[in-house]
């Protein structure tokens, strides 16, 4: 037997190519069980989409909780930085339909708001500079301090902890400066729309 | 260690895989758009090209040579590369996530680059011991990192650049691609 196989090529290739091919696939095996990570790659490429502010108000300590929290299956709807068009990234990576943001019963959800400190009644105590996750107010102790208005994602972190009240959350005016073309509407949203106008022009003619 | 010289300058700059030997072309216009993809995807092949040219080396000597298999080395050599490409993202992935960051969306791209079977076999057919083939692989891949960075570089001011319109994306790169390999030409004299 044995004299046969390593004397015909013909033989002899194809044993010699499964053999190889069974070792390889034996470490590749072994190694997928010996190297296998823990942690959900979902978790990863949810957290890529949450804006990375740390605010807590989803009520998580921070975005890589609420990451995690989504994936085993929490609402999508309660990240007010974020928006509604974080709320909508995830619904189409989740494949979920997108909510409404949940915004607590705050206001209009879609007016951006930013801090505002009365700048007279600010008594430099560095406590908001302290609270705040992205580091957009600025001041230093016994100094008056002041946001800035172009990074404030309009967390509320540092209304909390002001001692004498000063900053107010501000609804963000449109200028010059910071005005934008309004996005399109996701694609679904479109697709509706034309077709209800294509009714519409249908029942015209 | 004048010869481990020599095969360095040589698979570095005369006989560089890219311009001279014409290998690896898809990863070299695939991935240089942005300097930083090319260090990475650099980087990647310089790990994953050596280990390759290793493992086939103990394939090629162990397996196929005592065996009188040669005319297996092609399939057998991609079979080793994928294997061990594969193997060396699951221990990267496992052993260090920043590496992995850094290099794990390049590994399963370098499996079909054909730099890596090219060094393989060519380890085979020039008959080169362990370490010559060691660093045939490694200077390979030195010489490939070399000229991706340098072609990425070239390739982000071509974006900014006044080109011609007929001229614009592909076909410029095209150009510059082949102006380089004119230039690397001009090292033939040095081993």
């Amino acid at each position: 037997m044995d004299q046969l196989i390593f004397d015909s090529p013909l033989i002899l290739s194809p044993v010699m190519l499964t053999l190889l091919a069974l070792v390889f696939g034996g470490v590749l095996g072994y190694a997928a069980v010996q190297f296998k990570v823990e942690g959900d790659p979902i978790v990863d490429q949810i957290d890529s989409l949450l804006p990375q502010t740390q605010c807590g108000q989803c009520g998580h300590p921070g975005c890589r909780p609420y990451a995690q929290s989504i994936a085993n299956g929490d609402a999508i709807n309660k990240c007010p930085p974020g928006g509604q068009a974080t709320v909508n990234a995830l619904a189409d990576l989740l494949g979920v339909d997108a909510q409404p943001l949940d915004d607590s019963g705050e206001g209009d959800a879609n007016i951006k708001k930013v801090a505002f400190i009365r700048e007279e009644d600010c008594i430099g105590c560095t406590k908001c500079i302290q609270a705040c996750p992205i580091d957009a107010i600025v001041g230093a102790a016994k100094q008056m301090h002041t946001v800035l208005k172009s990074d404030c994602t309009g967390c509320d972190l540092c209304v909390e902890p002001c001692p004498v009240d000063c900053i107010d959350m501000l609804p963000l005016t449109t200028t010059i400066g910071n005005w934008s073309w309004e996005l399109p509407p996701p694609s679904a949203q479109r697709a509706v729309e034309l077709i209800a106008t294509d009714s519409g022009r249908g029942v015209a003619v | 260690m004048a010869d481990f010289a020599v095969i360095l300058i040589s698979t570095i700059l005369v006989n560089n895989f890219v311009l001279v030997q014409f290998l690896g072309l898809c990863p070299f216009m695939g991935v240089s758009n942005k300097l930083e993809t090319a260090i990475g995807m650099g980087g990647a092949t310089t790990f994953v090209l050596t280990l390759a040219a290793v493992c086939s080396y103990l394939v090629n000597t162990w397996i196929l040579v005592p065996l009188d298999l040669e005319y297996l080395r092609t399939i057998s050599f991609i079979m080793v590369i994928a294997v061990v490409v594969q193997f060396a993202k699951m221990f990267i992935e496992k052993t260090s996530p920043v590496l992995y960051r850094v290099l794990g969306v390049f590994l399963p791209l370098i499996t079909t680059n054909c730099a890596v079977l090219g060094v393989a076999l060519q380890n085979a057919t020039k008959a080169h011991n362990f370490f010559e083939s060691t660093l045939y692989g490694f200077g390979a891949a030195l010489g490939f990192s070399l000229v991706l960075v340098l072609f990425s570089a070239m390739r982000e001011r071509l974006a900014v650049a006044d080109v011609p319109t007929p001229f614009k994306g592909a076909a410029i790169g095209m150009i510059t691609a082949g102006l380089m390999s004119l230039a690397f030409l001009g090292f033939s004299g040095l081993v």
